[in-house]
């Protein structure tokens, strides 16, 4: 019998937050809109402690799309944390950010892939990326720990360089299974 | 409640009346008109879609610019859309955002049907229980012409539910461009002024 070792999401097996947050540092991000994933966990601790930047917790994720444009129509960086299902409530709100071209970067932990423990995870999980693209958000998906930062990196480029919106999906095998057990 | 019977237009036309350097962020419909009524603005953004997103525009922009008043301008069915926002405003404390809801107890857009205010549901009643200091229900020009004081000089958040007349106003329609409006808002705010900026001095750090 084939054992798979789970790990649970809140215990970091690679320390790929620091280096976002440092990514999201040098870039002159300033706004960070959460909802909470046990995947971001770290890299919102760090943003929280981070003086130079606000954290905005949010009701919900498309709340964070309105936010970030309007950062931006005052001059300021943003992005967003949240988990893939938080991407299905994003979607009429990124009408704006394609339509008036707001560079609305959203950073997101991935649930429903191989290894989920949760059926209800899996629909919106597996719908994730073609979703964000539907909407014209360009999508990156990191398969290592190591590819974040520089992933994020490169989509804070891009978005700024063309405005318009990015996401980075981190893939669930980076951050650890949770086991409902 | 008892119906509205102010005139959308002279509301936000005494808002915005001297508008100096204050912030403008329409939602949807309506609003978007009334504000365009009132004279198109660089600082003025009128929300073409995305409902229930104009107030965290407004907190969005409020938090990036603390030294500039912001006012979002939108209706009832918008700001019923987005109910989560007023939580996460209210906990952000923006000292200088305004929410005005125009409260015609309709979805004028689509054919007027009835939103759920005119069934009872109060606005002001959850901006006030999510925790903004100051959420006002106003029915008279005497509470817009307050309302306008508190949005240029006030402490905020402020929330103000206005109860107009369900009567529609003519169409003075905003440019369609969303890209063309977020360009000109940017470039107005750079340059650090707008048409009226020498009429009004710039609000102190809140």
């Amino acid at each position: 019998m084939i054992q798979v070792t789970r790990t649970y999401a809140a215990v970091p097996t690679d320390d790929w937050s620091a280096g976002v947050h440092r990514v999201l540092k040098d870039a002159g991000v300033r706004m960070v809109g959460v909802v909470p994933d046990a995947g971001l966990a770290r890299l919102i601790t760090f943003c929280e402690a981070d003086r130079s930047m606000r954290l905005v917790r949010l009701t919900t994720e498309e709340e964070g799309v309105g936010l970030l444009a309007g950062a931006w129509l005052g001059n300021q960086r943003g992005v967003l944390l949240m988990q893939s299902s938080g991407t299905g409530n994003c979607v009429n709100m990124l009408s704006i950010a394609t339509a008036c071209r707001f560079p609305v970067v959203m950073l997101v932990t991935m649930r429903g892939e191989p290894g989920e423990s949760n059926p209800a995870q899996v629909p919106m999980g597996s719908a994730t990326q073609a979703v964000l693209e539907a909407m014209g958000v360009r999508v990156s998906r990191a398969s290592s720990a190591a590819a974040v930062p520089t992933l994020v990196a490169a989509a804070l480029d891009r978005a700024y360089d063309t405005e318009s919106p990015e996401a980075v999906l981190v893939a669930q095998h980076v951050l650890g299974f949770k086991a409902f057990k | 409640m008892s119906r509205g019977t102010l005139d959308r237009r002279a509301v936000v036309g005494r808002l915005l009346a001297g508008r100096g350097d204050l912030l403008v962020v329409a939602g949807l419909g309506a609003p978007a008109w009334d504000i365009t009524a009132a004279g198109d603005h660089p600082l003025s953004f009128p929300l073409w879609g995305g409902m229930g997103g104009a107030a965290m525009m407004g907190l969005g922009l409020a938090l990036a610019q603390p030294r500039r008043r912001v006012l979002v301008v939108t209706g009832d069915g918008e700001m019923l859309m987005g109910l989560g926002s007023l939580a996460t405003i209210a906990v952000q404390r923006p000292r200088n955002l305004s929410i005005v809801v125009l409260d015609n107890e309709r979805y004028g857009e689509t054919g007027m049907q009835r939103t759920h205010t005119a069934h009872g549901v109060d606005l002001a009643g959850i901006a006030r229980a999510a925790g903004f200091p100051r959420a006002l229900r106003i029915a008279t020009m005497t509470g817009v012409s307050r309302l306008t004081r508190l949005v240029h000089d006030g402490t905020g958040p402020v929330f103000a539910q206005v109860k107009v007349s369900p009567a529609r106003a003519p169409l003075v329609l905003p440019p369609k461009d969303g890209e063309r409006l977020k360009q000109r808002f940017r470039d107005a705010l750079r340059a650090g002024r707008g048409p009226n900026a020498a009429s009004r001095p710039a609000a102190g750090p809140s």
